[in-house]
């Protein structure tokens, strides 16, 4: 089957340093990729740089999105694509319910923005009402202003609440359970891995192999310095859990992902 | 990711269009005791008025222009018309008003307004009040409601007793030349415990080019009454300069309460030099709520002067300035009296170098103990051009006060349209929802006809010139 992300000997920089150094990733559908690394290892920037973030300069490379090339397109034009990103550090929008928020968003990706084609408010609704249920978000979080005043662990769950209500292609989700507490990263999990049940590629980024007993990848990276450095199946990751990081330091491995 | 060009080209003021002239008197050019001679024989109007008028033309003669604020100095007060006479008499129905008038009104919505939520309508253009409307139940409670020449005409005594009482002529030099030309503008009165639920609203218009627009608002509310007074403002784009110097004077009786809502959408050619102060007593509630968006100039600060024990003053101000735009704007609130408690909350946005000031004063008289004041302003600057300034002063001579001050300013940032970008928005999309959720806690105080008004007119000040 084609895969649905390609990154091929992706150099990116951020104010002329350079922080990738040649990654090569192949997501397929349906496929989850873990990719680990201490921090500063260049994780988020490849989260960033995937999304379009300005002030990630792609020196090299290229990056294929369900074979078009997604480097020529702005960050909101490759959300239309089908490119999803849970923020590590979601914004605050005050001001603009999370209701407000959600529907322009669905309706900006999946609605096409147009008029015509966006999302019957009544369906709406009842996604909305059915996601922030499995995520435990009080129902009035809904009128709550968007990431304003939430907590950490409240601002994750509104990232994933916004995967599953956008149903992305592909979702890259940079440190979603960072800051939550065993009960809520159980929940999360569980909201992921619904969204995750079809087609959707999905690139979680973690520092910790915590996430992985809930949600199982079918491939595992690890990145260190700008380079993926070591790849395999979940195994990688509980060896990870075990002896850290120390062990692949000076080793350089690297092979082919997918 | 600065914001980019999200220019409003002079094109795009929706409200720019304009009527040829056709009009039964227009002054000449310039400011004489001659024009003010001529406005109140026009008006055929009492003798002490007219003294009023030539004794406030002196002190607008003698007063300085103010050194503070947005600069006057390219205001040149010859080369503005003082007074236009757009038609014959005032219509009581829209057919009655010239067909080229009554077309402009109809563009910019008041009739279809009128019938859908408004309890009484007045439409000043140019000069004078060419409509005006009262639902009849309102005045069989005996609601007031008419343009002020007429109210000088038919309630004299009543007129004279309260006209110039909040605002003399000699309060500031605008007031003064308000004062000497004034012509058109709000004459209200409501009677003792009599409740106006709908709003009353007056649309002010401008369409000769160099125009001098002087209304006069006067609004008495009786002791335990209640009134929301809403206003709109637009002109026709012209390369010369107009002026709109209003002055709005309100008596809130014990117990009454009055809300003042500005819709205040001038084009980029008027200078918007208007004084606004309302005197509040005893448990009465005065709430201004002044949204600016127009205008190359407004120098603007709605008063309230807090006279009687537990009275009360909101002021929520809107300011949003865009390429070659000034907004200074803000709120005064002087305790007068024990118990009182004020809140003034500014929002405004800059762009395309665009500037906005929030300017305020919260005085407190000794023996006004026992007081709460709360000023909180936060400004919005969507780009590097563009600049926003706050000068809040305090003037407490008494100790047992409780007084808050906040003021935020921000700039759009890089990573908040990032993030709504990373949402599928555009990033003109992205920026509008920041700015309207920005305004959104003082839009939401807006009756929903006002707050979708002000929304669209935000996001018509945001939006490119590509499609």
């Amino acid at each position: 089957m084609n895969p649905i992300l390609e990154i091929k000997d992706l150099y990116v920089s951020i104010d002329g340093k350079q922080i990738l150094k040649g990654i090569n990733v192949e997501i397929g559908p349906g496929e989850v990729h873990a990719l680990m690394g201490r921090n500063g290892s260049g994780k988020s920037t490849l989260a960033y740089a995937l999304m379009g973030h300005p002030k990630y300069v792609v020196d090299e490379g290229r990056i294929f999105f369900r074979g078009e090339n997604l480097l020529e397109l702005s960050p909101d034009q490759r959300a239309r694509k089908g490119l999803f990103l849970a923020f590590q550090y979601p914004m605050a929008v005050p001001g603009v319910s999370v209701a407000n928020f959600l529907r322009t968003a669905v309706n900006a990706v999946n609605g096409d923005g147009g008029e015509k084609k966006s999302i019957p408010v009544s369906r709406f609704r009842k996604e909305l009402k059915e996601n922030m249920n499995l995520l435990k978000i009080e129902p009035s979080f809904a009128k709550r202003y968007l990431n304003d005043g939430f907590s950490g662990g409240e601002k994750k769950r509104m990232e994933v609440l916004q995967l599953a209500m956008v149903k992305p292609a592909l979702a890259i989700l940079d440190e979603a359970d960072s800051g939550l507490d065993i009960d809520a990263l159980k929940i999360v999990s569980e909201s992921i891995n619904r969204v995750m049940d079809g087609e959707m590629g999905t690139l979680i980024i973690t520092h910790y192999q915590r996430i992985l007993n809930y949600i199982n990848p079918n491939f595992v990276h690890v990145m260190a310095d700008g380079r993926i450095v070591a790849s395999g199946g979940p195994e990688l990751a509980r060896k990870l859990e075990t002896q850290g990081y120390e062990w692949l330091e000076g080793e350089g491995v690297s092979a082919d992902a997918g | 990711m600065p914001v980019k060009e999200l220019d409003v080209g002079l094109d795009e003021y929706k409200y720019g269009f304009r009527d040829p002239e056709k009009y039964v008197y227009k002054a000449k050019k310039g400011l004489s005791r001659k024009t003010v001679e001529e406005i109140s024989w026009m008006k055929q109007e009492p003798d002490w008025m007219r003294k009023l008028r030539f004794k406030s033309l002196d002190i607008f003669e003698k007063k300085p222009l103010p050194t503070w604020g947005g600069d006057l100095t390219q205001l040149d007060f010859q080369d503005i018309y003082y007074y236009i006479k757009p038609a014959e008499k005032q219509g009581k129905t829209w057919d009655e008003v010239p067909e080229d008038i009554k077309k402009t009104f109809e563009r910019l919505g008041i009739p279809e307004a009128e019938r859908k939520f408004l309890a009484g309508v007045g439409a000043q253009y140019e000069s004078e009040v060419v409509y005006h409307s009262l639902k009849k139940e309102l005045e069989e409670k005996g609601v007031i409601f008419l343009d002020t020449d007429s109210a000088l005409r038919k309630h004299p005594d009543l007129f004279k007793e309260y006209f110039g009482t909040v605002i003399p002529p000699a309060d500031n030099k605008m007031a003064a030349l308000n004062s000497a030309v004034w012509s058109g503008g709000s004459f209200i009165y409501i009677p003792a415990g009599v409740k106006v639920d709908m709003p009353l609203q007056a649309y002010f218009r401008i369409n000769a080019e160099r125009m001098g627009q002087f209304e006069r608002t006067l609004i008495i509310a009786e002791e335990d009454s209640q009134v929301h007074y809403v206003e709109g403002c637009t002109a026709p784009i012209y390369d010369a300069d107009s002026l709109h110097s209003a002055v709005v004077e309100i008596i809130v009786r014990p117990g009454a309460r009055v809300r003042y809502t500005t819709i205040q959408n001038w084009s980029n050619n008027v200078y918007n030099l208007v004084t606004k102060r309302a005197a509040a007593y005893e448990g009465a509630t005065m709430e201004w709520i002044d949204g600016n968006l127009g205008s190359k100039l407004t120098m603007k600060y709605p008063s309230v002067y807090l006279m009687g024990p537990k009275a009360r003053a909101e002021i929520l101000s809107i300011a949003f300035a865009g390429r070659n735009q000034y907004q200074d704007a803000g709120g005064k609130v002087i305790h007068g009296a024990p118990e009182t408690s004020s809140t003034i909350t500014s929002k405004s946005i800059s762009k395309d170098g665009g500037r906005t000031a929030y300017r305020g004063l919260v005085k407190v008289y000794k023996g006004a103990g026992n007081i709460k004041s709360t000023v909180r302003c936060d400004a919005l600057i969507l780009d590097g051009e563009s600049r926003s300034d706050t000068y809040p002063y305090m003037e407490i001579d008494e100790e047992n006060v409780n007084i808050g001050h906040e003021a935020t300013v921000s700039k759009i940032g890089e990573e908040q349209l990032f993030y709504l970008m990373s949402r599928g928005l555009s990033e003109q999309e992205a920026a509008i929802m920041i700015v309207n959720g920005f305004i959104e806690p003082l839009v939401k105080e807006l009756p929903m006809e006002y707050a979708v008004e002000m929304n669209r007119l935000i996001e018509l000040q945001m939006e490119g010139s590509v499609g």
